[in-house]
């Protein structure tokens, strides 16, 4: 049987994107945490992950936003570039539209507050869940951290336990000191 | 029969780019890959729709059939190359518009005497583009020629 070439293969990739017919369009980007499996929707960067095998995370994205999603570089490129310059220390804010359609109501107001916590800062989950609107609710922010569509983008790595502990990471907690050490927010 | 989910696209398309491929070769020879493109394009547009991943094989092969047969008539609108085998095995008169004559069968018969004699396809590979068994292929084909040649006995 004659296979279909390389060169055919990414040259039909492009184009379904190019045709705007794709529901998420999805590649996996090599970073110093390892490979990151990044999705990006018509209306935006819709995943990153940690775990960057695609086959569950493909059923996942079909489940959340439509059964068209395939393997296309170039609408990930935007955000490889713009993740590979944060790796290398030459930015400090993404200039990225996230779609976080998925996510509802309070988790959605935290998710956007978390979004303007800056580079090489920290905050707690109990000021979080305040600048969202809940005080007492540091246990369901940090459920939603821990479920955050888009890491390191939406910095959920800058939030840490009120004794300063760094209490958890969906990651894994040497990413995120990884990441904190990265923005100079820790010393060791 | 409970209706099978549709796959993501991806899996989809994994599964079957290198049999459409192959599909599109044999039909198309040189110029296989733009007609490849298209036949994933369509089928892209058309996913959305789609309520039962049972036959998506069956589908997406006949998907790339009507794309070979469009781009044989483009390649040359007016003496398709299938109406000279047809001639020979049906002595049916050789006919300057078959392509035409043949818009008026039903879908499946069209496809499968297209494929026939027009592609040259054994009856298990047409059998495997339109989703049935290899006798439905057979009687497809043949009916299909039957209502060609007593259409062409009335004109």
């Amino acid at each position: 049987m004659t296979n279909v070439s390389a060169e055919l293969d990414s040259r039909f990739r492009a184009a379904a994107a190019e045709e705007g017919l794709l529901d998420v369009a999805y590649d996996v980007v090599d970073s110093p945490l390892g490979e990151l499996f990044v999705g990006i929707s018509d209306r935006g960067l819709c995943v990153i992950s940690y775990e960057a095998d695609p086959d569950a995370q493909v059923e996942r994205l079909a489940r959340g936003f439509g059964s068209r999603v395939l393997r296309s570089t170039r609408p990930v490129d935007p955000a490889r570039r713009q993740l590979d310059e944060y790796f290398e220390g030459k930015r400090k804010r993404f200039d990225l539209d996230v779609d976080l359609r998925l996510a509802r109501d309070f988790g959605r107001t935290v998710l956007e507050e978390l979004g303007r916590v800056p580079f090489g800062e920290v905050t707690t989950y109990g000021e979080l869940a305040a600048r969202a609107g809940k005080p007492r609710a540091a246990r369901a922010v940090g459920t939603i951290m821990n479920r955050n569509p888009v890491p390191i983008v939406l910095p959920c790595h800058r939030v840490v336990g009120a004794n300063g502990s760094l209490v958890g990471y969906a990651g894994g907690l040497e990413r995120k000191h990884q990441l904190l050490r990265l923005e100079g927010a820790l010393l060791a | 029969m409970e209706p099978v989910r549709i796959p993501p696209f991806e899996t989809f398309y994994e599964e079957h780019k290198d049999p459409v491929f192959a599909h599109l070769r044999r039909l198309l020879g040189q110029g296989a890959e733009d007609a490849f493109q298209e036949t994933f394009l369509r089928a892209l547009r058309a996913y959305p729709e789609l309520r039962n991943g049972r036959h998506l094989r069956a589908w997406v092969f006949t998907i790339a059939t009507r794309v070979a047969i469009d781009e044989t008539r483009r390649r040359r609108p007016m003496a398709s190359p299938w109406l000279h085998e047809l001639a020979v095995e049906d002595g049916l008169p050789p006919h300057a518009e078959l392509g035409h004559l043949t818009d008026n069968l039903p879908p499946k018969e069209r496809a499968a005497v297209v494929l026939r004699y027009g592609f040259d396809l054994p009856y298990d590979e047409i059998a495997a583009a339109l989703g049935s068994s290899e006798d439905a292929a057979r009687q497809a084909t043949s009916s299909g020629v039957r209502r060609l040649r007593e259409r062409s006995k009335r004109s």
